[in-house]
């Protein structure tokens, strides 16, 4: 085989797996404007019938609202917990420190039915009932790892003179902070905040764990409608989460270079 | 109290809210898990306080359990194994090639991340249902009359997963391609190796830690999931994560789900610990920050 060959070959595997990656999306959001009855091929015209549907389907204006609360919740408390550890193991030396960073990073790696058996048996125990709180609390559990890596990743490029600047120039350490680190960390803390939204937002396995039994999330709730039948409202609902989940970092990311440009 | 005392004392001060929460949603839980594990299983409440070795014994010596344990460990590695064969040429092509559009290839690359998982596993119902894209172009061609069964195979779970999993692989792979030094390649060509033996013998070992790093990720997560082979999956299909989930929800039956999930746990972790012990997470953490 000639290396022209061989570089196609590596080349036309290069667009298979893009192409198997997102074709099916592609169909979920091409499907979602079908008309047809049942869903699936082949495309009949184009409607807005399954999204007329959706909007009117109050289960899933709860659900929407509960993940929609629940996501901005947790990127709250996630993202304050979270920027805190990062610019202690980014900003201090002591003892242990590479310890602490990597073992808070850790539980990415455990699989999340343990995670969800864990947080769900301790509560039992403490004769705390499946609830709200109990999904907040296991949200912020799932995010926080994810927002401390992405934060501490931004804040290693972040120069710290301009607060040493402001701190000799008679600032105090809380002015320094709100004034000056701040602003500047607000990048970071953006991409902490949005990660940790969409992570809540998507997260099913340890939420079918957590939730009381009259609470869905939009992910629960489709797991539950993919039990009865597939209706094409699914894909409807599917083409608006990935329209939501995709614009949040980019709105995100233009707002972060919008704001860093009016300080500069 | 002096600057340096205050020095040494801020830092943990800034850990502690996640240090408390840790504590409380992580590790203490899972304290619970392994203490329940050997408790003994009531109707009635979440268990008796019993201790007993029975939970265990009957994991160990119940042939069904292995079963399905053994039908995880296949189902992810045979997914890790369609990653990294499908995810190097990608890998590959990204770290190597000039093209106009790169940074448009990577960034898709992403995407999958921000695209909600459930869709993304449902997403194979449109291609493989029963009128999905495959069995209604090949009716359409007259090939079928018939729609073929497609779902609920342990090969649709392998692609379900292989589709969730490959931007992992391809990105760890990536980044390890695209730190190599091409001078090492260069000078293997000048002493005269034919290019695919320079593929194999020096750009294809330098670039295991990538690869290593990308299948520990594909394996664990995978071996872990519930939702794919739920949705994807048969009957005849059950991961382990499906059997905890029943043990608990369903049968209500705490302490053999607790040593079903420290099982899965020390497992999976085990594998982590070991490759953290001898490789390093390093690259798995620095291709997640990606």
């Amino acid at each position: 085989m000639s290396g022209n060959m061989r570089w196609n070959a590596i080349r036309i595997s290069t667009i298979a797996v893009y192409l198997f990656l997102f074709l099916p999306i592609v169909a979920v959001i091409l499907l979602s404007f079908n008309p047809r009855q049942y869903g699936g091929f082949p495309i009949e015209g184009f409607s807005l019938h399954w999204y007329m549907l959706l909007f009117q389907n109050d289960t899933i204006r709860r659900a929407a609202h509960t993940s929609l609360v629940l996501g901005a919740q947790t990127a709250v408390v996630s993202s304050v917990l979270g920027v805190l550890a990062s610019m202690a193991l980014m900003r201090f030396d002591f003892r242990g420190k590479r310890f602490i960073g990597s073992m808070l990073i850790m539980p990415i790696l455990i699989p999340e039915v343990v995670l969800g058996v864990a947080l769900l048996l301790f509560l039992r125990w403490l004769s705390v009932p499946r609830s709200y709180p109990l999904l907040l609390m296991g949200h912020v559990l799932i995010t926080l790892p994810f927002v401390i890596l992405v934060v501490q990743a931004r804040l290693a490029g972040m120069r710290t003179d301009y607060e040493e600047a402001a701190r000799s120039l008679g600032a105090n350490a809380v002015q320094a902070f709100f004034m000056v680190t701040l602003p500047l960390m607000l990048p970071a803390v953006l991409a902490g905040m949005v990660f940790a939204f969409t992570i809540s937002f998507d997260d099913i396995t340890a939420t079918l764990f957590w939730k009381s039994a009259g609470t869905e999330t939009i992910p629960t709730e489709i797991f539950a409608m993919l039990r009865n039948s597939i209706s094409p409202q699914i894909n409807a609902l599917g083409t608006l989460m990935i329209a939501l989940t995709i614009s949040l970092p980019l709105v995100a990311g233009l707002l972060a270079r919008r704001f860093a440009r009016g300080r500069a | 109290m002096n600057t340096m005392a205050k020095r040494r004392f801020k830092p943990w001060l800034m850990l502690s809210p996640t240090l408390l929460a840790y504590l409380f949603l992580l590790t203490i839980p899972a304290l619970f898990v392994a203490v329940y594990s050997f408790w003994l299983g009531s109707a009635t409440t979440l268990a008796t306080r019993e201790w007993t070795l029975d939970n265990w014994a009957s994991l160990f010596a119940d042939p069904f359990y292995w079963a399905i344990l053994w039908q995880t460990a296949r189902i992810a590695l045979l997914a890790t194994l369609g990653c990294a064969l499908l995810g190097y040429p990608v890998a590959y092509f990204l770290a190597r090639s000039r093209i106009k559009n790169k940074s448009l290839l990577m960034l898709l690359l992403l995407l999958p991340f921000w695209i909600s998982y459930i869709i993304r596993t449902l997403s194979w119902i449109n291609i493989l249902g029963a009128d999905g894209l495959v069995n209604s172009m090949l009716r359409s061609m007259g090939i079928i009359h018939a729609p073929l069964q497609l779902l609920y195979n342990e090969a649709a779970v392998i692609m379900g997963l292989m589709q969730y999993l490959l931007p992992f692989m391809i990105l760890n792979v990536y980044v390890v391609l695209d730190g190599l030094d091409r001078n090492v390649e260069a000078s293997a060509a000048t002493l005269g190796a034919a290019p695919f033996r320079v593929f194999l013998e020096v750009t294809l070992p330098l670039s295991m830690p990538g690869l290593a790093a990308g299948s520990l990720l594909c394996f664990v997560l995978g071996g872990g999931t519930y939702v794919t082979p739920m949705i994807l999956g048969g009957p005849r299909n059950a991961m382990f994560a499906q059997l905890i989930y029943d043990t608990i929800i369903v049968q209500l039956d705490w302490p053999m789900g607790a040593a079903m999930s420290m099982l899965l746990l020390v497992l999976l972790t085990g594998l982590v610990m070991l490759y953290n012990r001898f490789v390093g997470l390093g690259q798995v953490y620095k291709s997640l920050a990606a």
